[in-house]
């Protein structure tokens, strides 16, 4: 058994206190099986009136046509298709840190694939809606499906990468909600086995699917989670991949590179990473949760930023190579006029962009500043600025001036119908987490206490004197065979 | 499924119940299982059980997500209404890899889970008999099933003396019925 759960010192524990697994149960749980406090009750609020507001927003849109919106000739694309890119994104860290890093093995996922799941279920609902409400006629949204119709039939285009955007959503959707809940199953039945109340006991008895934790049970559960894991990893590559294609597959200048997709992926993470961050730093401080989400949480999260970062860094600054080292003159003039061009009228979006997402993460190289929780939510919430003006800028800059100047744009501003769809989503998002934070345990229960004797602060502590041996003496102690 | 009678222990450290399982299986009784409140690797092993074959049928999912997609999109685009997108050809394979992809996905994942929840019998409404409550919380449940020749007394001093605690005879349910957990809704008498 010592040999299973053996793990060098050098790593820091990733549960502090002095735990057992009763004691875990207890901590996690009792944010959802205390009364709310008043602080969930004025987040809850304020979220519920700002997807009011949201509503408002769209009923306008739907009511009166997509004409409330701002956009123009040229600029079919503007708040709307940026914050799909830009949620979609935020999107992509929960199966990231569910799926990639289960297959890597890192023990640290623990404490918050969890939330970032749930994160990532909530903002691609709030991605979702961008697509369908830009339809207009948002009632024959079916007609993206490739069903049997009465008019050919004619089928969807299969070809074009927006239909590939509806598959690649739909099942990056379903897939992550069921990776979600699987893994939320046993630890509902935790909830279920200690309710005192009854609603709890109904609720959770229904949530719960009668699950039991027998042996076998387990068995597949783990052949479920590693598979699924396998299948999510390189679908969310897929994912972001494919909205990439929607603007690669195109030849407007400043969309038609090769470098999308990559760059894209990286984007996302980024974003997505700073998106966990917001939430984990507040979430671990309002259920004091600190034992579970460390600062050695943070600081990987960080690194990932920094790496990620550092991606979308040299991914920009290829471009703008590329752009200029490819002769196209449609190309750089995108670039250098639209772009680069401080003076022009999307220039300070460029430069927002540059400044958030490339400069300000490199603060992360920094032992001290990543243990920041001050810094770090700073940064979060700086990095998903810098991300929005990234998509903003590639979808804007590039229609407002396409080849003939005839049709430059005036000037695109959003009107306050979009400005309030945009809020609507924040008020979606945070009213579906803070009642996810308060009906389900953030952090995932089983696996915790399937680390706890590995990584736990006091059984690390124990294990210090195994060190000391050879390792002759240490295989004699604990070598086993695995049972076989 | 019916009621049967069980010997139950309770045990608070996997360290004691894994020899514990062994010394069990050697001894001849038969494990009906162990409740544990998170995947303990190796105990499936250590209790004899097969693996699952839950990967191929994942496996078998995914290859039938790639077929449906593959098929439907070459019979839409290539014989059923051919449109002529920029004289590229109507059988254009790779556009069509991404839906491919995505479609093997979903299938792979979205048949999984059902199999997962049809073998382990899990579905919402679905209420099964517990052994211990804290299963689900710290401490692991083995249960063995009795029969006529068993001796009670013999097994539960055997048990205890393997290190569990609270080892009880209990008759309880195998199956699954439909209920509520704040309800007792069991649909048959129970004997304890």
């Amino acid at each position: 058994m010592a040999l299973l759960r053996y793990e060098s010192q050098v790593r820091a524990p990733l549960v502090a206190g002095d735990k057992d697994y009763h004691q875990v149960t207890e901590d996690i749980c009792r944010p959802v099986e205390t009364r709310p406090t008043k602080a969930w009750w004025i987040g809850f609020s304020i979220s519920v009136l700002v997807l009011i507001f949201g509503i408002v927003s769209v009923t306008m849109e739907v009511t009166y046509g997509v004409g409330q919106w701002n956009l123009n000739k040229t600029i079919g694309w503007g708040w709307d298709i940026t914050n799909f890119v830009w949620w979609i994104g935020i999107g992509h860290a929960g199966t990231l840190i569910s799926a990639i890093l289960l297959l890597f093995r890192q023990g640290w996922r623990t404490g918050v694939n969890r939330a970032a799941e749930a994160m990532t279920i909530f903002a691609v609902i709030c991605a979702g809606q961008f697509p369908i409400w830009h339809m207009g006629r948002v009632w024959d949204a079916f007609f993206v499906f490739p069903y049997p119709n009465t008019r050919g039939p004619l089928w969807v285009n299969f070809n074009s990468p927006l239909l590939w955007d509806v598959f690649a959503i739909s099942t990056y959707f379903t897939v992550s909600l069921l990776f979600w809940y699987s893994g939320l199953i046993p630890d509902v039945a935790t909830l279920r086995d200690r309710a005192k109340l009854k609603w709890r006991k109904l609720f959770y008895g229904i949530a719960a699917f009668g699950w039991t934790g027998s042996t076998k049970h387990w068995q597949r559960h783990e052949a479920l989670s590693l598979v699924l894991a396998g299948l999510a990893t390189p679908l969310v590559l897929s994912v972001h991949t494919i909205v990439s294609f929607d603007f690669a597959t195109s030849v407007v200048p400043g969309w038609h590179t090769t470098i999308f997709p990559p760059y894209f992926v990286a984007g996302a993470i980024f974003s997505g990473f700073a998106m966990v961050q917001t939430l984990l730093v507040v979430t671990r401080k309002v259920l004091a949760l600190e034992e579970y989400i460390t600062i050695e949480h943070i600081d990987v999260m960080n690194k990932i930023i920094v790496l990620t970062g550092s991606i979308v860094g040299i991914a920009y600054l290829t471009e703008l190579f590329i752009a200029w080292y490819g002769g196209n003159a449609f190309e750089w003039h995108a670039f250098k006029e639209n772009r680069l061009n401080l003076a022009s009228p999307y220039g300070w979006a460029y430069w927002i962009m540059m400044g958030c997402n490339v400069l300000s993460p490199q603060i992360f190289w920094f032992r001290k500043m990543r243990r920041n929780l001050f810094v770090t939510f700073f940064m979060s919430i700086l990095v998903n600025i810098g991300m929005w003006f990234e998509r903003f800028v590639i979808i804007v800059t590039s229609i407002y001036r396409e080849y003939l100047p005839s049709a430059w744009s005036t000037y695109y501003s959003p009107t306050i119908w979009e400005v309030g769809f945009y809020m609507g989503t924040f008020g979606l998002f945070f009213t579906c987490y803070f009642l996810f934070a308060k009906f389900f345990p953030v952090i995932a229960l089983a696996e915790i206490k399937h680390i706890l004797k590995k990584n736990g602060e006091n059984f690390k502590e124990k294990m210090g004197e195994l060190e000391s041996e050879t390792v002759e003496e240490f295989a004699e102690k604990h070598g086993h065979d695995h049972g076989a | 499924m019916a009621i049967k009678k069980f010997i139950t222990g309770n045990f608070y450290d996997e360290e004691i119940l894994f020899p514990a399982v062994k010394k069990v299986r050697r001894a001849g009784y038969r494990i009906h299982d162990v409740f544990t409140p998170f995947p303990i690797h190796g105990l499936d092993k250590a209790m004899g059980l097969r693996d699952t074959g839950l990967h191929t049928a994942g496996f078998i999912y995914g290859i039938t997500g790639t077929c449906t997609a593959l098929g439907f999109i070459s019979w839409t685009l290539a014989f059923d209404w051919k449109i002529n997108f920029g004289g590229k050809p109507y059988f254009s394979l790779p556009a069509w890899i991404p839906i491919m992809f995505e479609l093997t996905v979903l299938f792979a994942a979205v048949g999984m889970v059902m199999t997962f929840c049809y073998l382990c019998q899990i579905a919402p409404f679905v209420k099964k008999d517990h052994f211990n409550l804290r299963s689900t919380d710290d401490t692991f449940v083995l249960a063995l099933e009795c029969n006529d020749k068993t001796k009670d007394e013999e097994v539960i001093a055997f048990l205890n003396n393997l290190g569990a605690r609270e080892v009880a005879v209990q008759y309880k349910e195998t199956g699954w019925w439909l209920g509520r957990y704040d309800k007792d809704t069991m649909k048959f008498e129970k004997k304890n």
